[in-house]
């Protein structure tokens, strides 16, 4: 099975690419993910101050700042997995550093 | 397989009616394991009763009925996936299952699999509790549906959304690995308890749910023999409903010291006595295992006044420190005020009512209007009374404090 984690928080943390890096945590994650032949892909994404949300109504194109959601918690990054079932997924979700203070979503890709 | 006899309309529906008691989510639960599609293994588990009842008529009913439709049922699930193109290539990848006949002692109960995968946490509980309902005891959608007070066809989706989910997102079917294993089994133990409880409660009159909760804790007793929890669920159904036929009068609920002890289920008190016995043994001990004990001190004493009270305050201790709730508090509270004294009890729930926790809960008040009546404080155990009056959910209860306020 494919998955998408989507890698939430509410951005006060904010770790820079560096520090990110050089987390223990995020480190054996990765270092986990790969011993299970698991990373399809994988990206950081920039703040939601950088995000801009595009509806189209009535034939119109509606531009607007920020993302589509005003939700507490937002997409901070993406990975893609290839993993056996929801149950590793959910393994590999927990080992994420963001799941300990924001929260990892797993959406099964539509194939 | 069969006798050979024609049996009569009477054995064949009496025969019918025992084999989906007993066999219902075994076939349910091999038929998903085979084929891997929820559906299909539904209706052609429909299918073989369907056909029971008219074979059975014709060639008398067969010594293992469970495995007479099981096989069927296998057999009608060949058949209709043999009808199309994508039904012909699973039927290639499942080559086991239609090469052989395996005899029907080799299939193992798969059961586990499917209450493990019904109350996996992935989907939202009223769906574990229908899901389970629906794929292990039978029960159809619309029974489930009443006894939930929810439309059919809103019950009807919520089944066909988690089956969905179970396909879509990955869902394993599997009893799920050792560490992964303490808390799935607390989820399933909880989807359990609730469709007791549900069955527990007034609107339940035929006793269909709290009698399925008692049957599939009975199953998943007979399949985690080295689990102690399960044993502690099974033994607390049996200690709550061995009181159940006193709980109200006409009604109007009558709280535990008023009820007619003589009256309660001695069968039912004596087993869950013996299975919590038998969970205590394995030394493992679990929240449902206290509750269990706590549930045995009350069935076994001769009155209130003879009841173990500084036992019943060390169970919940212990109770607070495994699964700690304000609810739990509360209990705790009536349990100090009768082993030690009224105002230590009252403390203790003054201190639940200051932080607001319980805010809503009706009990909270009722316990506090029960402990100040004690206490000789009338006129505040009357405001209590009415408090708990405007929160109470069912009308036993509401007819029972009108009347504590009466004799007030």
């Amino acid at each position: 099975m494919k998955y998408v984690l989507l890698i939430c928080d509410d951005e006060s943390k904010s770790p820079s690419n560096e520090e990110l890096d050089a987390d223990p945590v995020h480190q054996a994650w990765l270092a986990d993910l790969d011993r299970r032949g698991g990373r399809l892909y994988g990206a950081r994404l920039r703040p939601i101050a950088d995000a801009t949300s595009v509806r189209v109504r009535k034939g119109e194109t509606l531009v607007s700042d920020g993302p589509y959601a005003e939700t507490k918690d937002f997409v901070g990054g993406i990975v893609v997995i290839d993993c056996a079932d929801l149950d590793e997924a959910i393994v590999i979700a927990a080992g994420h550093p963001y799941a300990q203070w924001g929260g990892v979503e797993i959406r099964p890709l539509w194939e | 397989m069969t006798v050979g006899m024609r049996a009569s309309d009477d054995a064949v529906r009496t025969a019918v009616d025992a084999a989906y008691r007993d066999a219902w989510g075994q076939v349910v639960a091999t038929l998903i394991g085979l084929t891997g599609d929820w559906d299909l293994a539904e209706d052609c588990a429909q299918d073989a009763f369907a056909a029971a009842l008219a074979t059975w008529r014709r060639d008398g009913i067969p010594n293992n009925p469970g495995a007479w439709l099981t096989t069927t049922a296998r057999n009608r699930a060949t058949d209709r996936l043999r009808r199309d193109a994508t039904g012909r290539a699973k039927l290639r990848q499942l080559a086991v299952f239609v090469r052989e006949e395996p005899s029907i002692e080799e299939i193992p109960d798969e059961r586990l699999r499917l209450i493990f995968t019904c109350c996996h946490p992935a989907l939202p509980f009223e769906a574990r509790v229908a899901l389970t309902l629906r794929t292990l005891t039978g029960l159809s959608t619309g029974e489930i549906a009443r006894a939930f007070l929810t439309a059919e066809s809103a019950m009807a989706q919520r089944l066909v959304r988690a089956k969905r989910k179970i396909s879509e997102a990955g869902i394993p079917y599997r009893v799920p690995p050792a560490e992964l294993l303490p808390q799935r089994l607390a989820a399933v133990l909880a989807v359990l308890y609730l469709i007791f409880n549900e069955g527990y409660d007034e609107h339940d009159e035929t006793r269909a749910l709290a009698a399925e909760a008692i049957h599939l804790a009975r199953v998943l007793t007979r399949l985690m023999p080295t689990e102690p929890e399960p044993r502690g669920l099974l033994a607390l159904m049996l200690l709550n409903e061995a009181r159940r036929a006193t709980r109200t009068d006409d009604g109007v609920l009558v709280p535990l010291e008023h009820q007619d002890r003589a009256q309660w289920d001695r069968g039912l008190i004596d087993e869950g006595v013996a299975v919590l016995d038998d969970a205590i043994s394995m030394r493992r001990g679990g929240p449902y295992q206290v509750q269990a004990a706590i549930a045995a001190c009350h069935d076994t004493a001769a009155d209130v006044g003879n009841t173990d009270w500084p036992q019943i305050a060390r169970l919940y201790n212990e109770l607070l420190r495994l699964a700690p709730s304000p609810v739990v508090e509360l209990n705790r509270a009536v349990a100090v005020a009768m082993a030690e004294s009224i105002p230590a009890g009252l403390a203790l729930v003054d201190g639940l009512v200051e932080s607001g926790r319980l805010e809503k809960y009706h009990l909270l008040y009722a316990t506090r209007a029960d402990l100040l009546r004690r206490d000789g404080r009338k006129d505040e155990a009357r405001a209590a009374y009415e408090q708990a009056l405007g929160l109470a959910p069912t009308e036993a209860e509401r007819r029972y404090l009108t009347g504590r306020i009466g004799e007030l």
